[in-house]
């Protein structure tokens, strides 16, 4: 069992070791072990999005053909210390209106609810915690971050950020649903629901089985995170900021660290689910290449959701229900029983048997589902013309006679 | 059991860090109020009225609709586990559960419950 096969293993037996020679009890150098092992994890991926603050401005700034920061630093890489540094030493208004408790409570909650996802995510063979319902944990967990939007939103007593509130609770009460029945296939896939045991079976990525699934789970949690196309809790253009509209200072930067690390956390959980986790070349044997592969995975799908950013306008509100509600739950439970039913019969036929049958059945439902979206476009396209009848608006009616008074007649 | 220390642990972290950041700021940062600045900011307008009012009943219908599937859909999670284990009959039994969830959407539906306007 050398260090580099089993980098964490040593590292904890090492420690166990030293603590208990200097006379501490097994249970307290265990609960030790843990807080160190929890410690460097979290404060990792707090760092980690100092970076993606910097990466989403640049390649946002692309997007849009701007250089993004440049100033500060090497490729402006230190912009997001100057900002940190700026905002430390900006003040913490607290409004007199607002419920004060909970208005402080708010941004804690939210940053909570998304860093405690990681306790759960596998980063490397050995790390992060094997428990069987942690799939379920990641979506309890998750809603927590809604609720410190909602809380905040709430306390504010600010309107803007009430709407914002209300609007973020309804859009996560649309798309928990799909997140959860498009989890359900990689859950009945792998027959765990233990993220360890998740990645373990996936001998090929369940996006191959399951790519439909992987792009609901994909919208479903860009929606949860309210990244653009489903940013209506802080439409500028209409709601100001949003649920943070009272907030400054260090309380503020709160928000924007938990918002970063929610649309990378949901890449992690994806690549986790669907795309093989802590899987390649070699990771069995190196573990540490595992966190590298599951990091370089992670990445890619931020990546995707960065890109939507760059693209896409934002829904309205409408729309957003009825994409969720009349749309991608009627085909996750579509997706769900033909996955249910058809590995049923394929189980027997080895891995790639399976993956492609299941990309086979996969491959029908979107043909069926695009074919039904193009009949349904055409008759709604019946029922409501483009193109302005004759007499469907009241015929504009010739301009009113100008009245010249005398004073202005002269 | 041990599991469960550590998620404890690191719930209890995930709720240490934020709380530090927000005791650093309030400390790190100057504190001068005055009834202006602390007052609800709606662009530079007075704010007229409550905040605190009714709401659009359209949200509360949608999150009943939510609270009926969300508590069908945990029951899935141990037949999805248990998956590999089940005959085709009980297989089936899960299909006819689903089947039931479709129902409800499309009864919902129906009953105008999923229309925004």
């Amino acid at each position: 069992m050398g260090i580099l096969s089993q980098p964490v293993g040593a590292i904890a037996a090492w420690l166990q070791a030293l603590l208990e020679g200097w006379g501490l009890a097994p249970g307290l150098t265990k609960v030790i072990l843990y807080l160190i092992g929890a410690g460097l994890v979290a404060t990792l991926v707090q760092v980690w999005v100092i970076f993606l603050i910097w990466f989403e401005r640049k390649i946002i700034g692309r997007f849009q053909d701007r250089l993004g920061p440049n100033r500060v630093g090497p490729y402006g890489l230190l912009q997001p210390f100057a900002d940190l540094i700026k905002i430390i030493t900006k003040e913490v208004i607290l409004p007199a209106k607002a419920d004060k408790a909970v208005y402080l409570l708010g941004p804690i909650v939210m940053n909570a609810g998304v860093l405690a996802i990681w306790a759960v995510i596998p980063l490397m063979p050995m790390v992060g915690m094997d428990t069987n319902i942690a799939a379920l944990y990641t979506i309890a967990v998750g809603a927590f971050a809604t609720l410190g939007i909602l809380m905040s939103g709430w306390a504010s007593n600010n309107k803007f950020a009430l709407v914002s509130a209300i609007r973020t609770v309804a859009q996560m009460v649309a798309y928990e649903v799909p997140t959860v029945l498009a989890l359900l296939v990689p859950v009945l896939l792998a027959g765990t629901m233990s993220l360890h045991g998740i990645v373990k079976a996936q001998h090929v990525w369940f996006v191959i089985f399951a790519p439909l699934a992987f792009l609901i789970y994909f919208i479903a949690s860009v929606a949860e995170v309210g990244r653009t196309p489903f940013d209506l809790l802080e439409a500028e253009s209409e709601i100001v900021a949003g649920f943070h509209i009272e907030y400054s200072g260090m309380v503020f930067a709160i928000f924007y660290v938990a918002d970063f690390l929610h649309a990378f956390t949901i890449g992690a959980l994806a690549a986790v689910l669907f795309l093989g986790g802590w899987r390649g070349p070699g990771a069995e044997a190196f573990p540490l290449l595992g966190v590298v592969y599951l990091w370089i995975k992670a990445f890619a799908v931020y990546f995707l959701v960065v890109w939507a950013r760059g693209s896409l306008p934002r829904v309205r509100i409408d729309q957003m229900m009825d994409f969720s509600w009349k749309f991608l739950t009627p085909l996750a439970l579509i997706l769900l029983v033909v996955a249910a039913v058809l590995d049923h019969f394929v189980i027997g036929l080895g891995v790639w048997g399976r993956a492609l049958s299941h990309l086979a059945a996969n491959a029908v439902v979107a043909w069926l589902v695009l074919q039904y979206l193009e009949h349904y476009d055409r008759a709604r396209a019946r029922q409501r013309p483009m193109v302005a009848q004759p007499g469907q608006y009241p015929e504009a009616r010739p301009p009113a006679p100008v009245e010249t008074s005398p004073e202005t007649a002269s | 059991m041990n599991t469960w220390i550590y998620i404890a642990i690191f719930i209890f972290l995930s709720l240490f860090f934020p709380t530090l950041l927000a005791v650093a700021g309030w400390f790190l940062g100057p504190r001068r109020p005055n009834p202006i600045k602390e007052d609800t900011y709606e662009c530079g307008l007075e704010t007229v009225g409550e905040t605190w009012v009714q709401f659009k009943i359209q949200y509360y219908l949608f999150a009943l609709v939510f609270l009926v599937f969300d508590v069908e859909l945990v029951f899935l999670y141990p037949w999805a586990v248990a998956y590999h284990k089940l005959p085709l009959y009980a297989v089936g039994e899960g299909v006819l559960f689903i089947a039931l969830l479709a129902a409800a959407l499309i009864y919902a539906w129906r009953k105008g419950a999923l229309e925004w306007s």
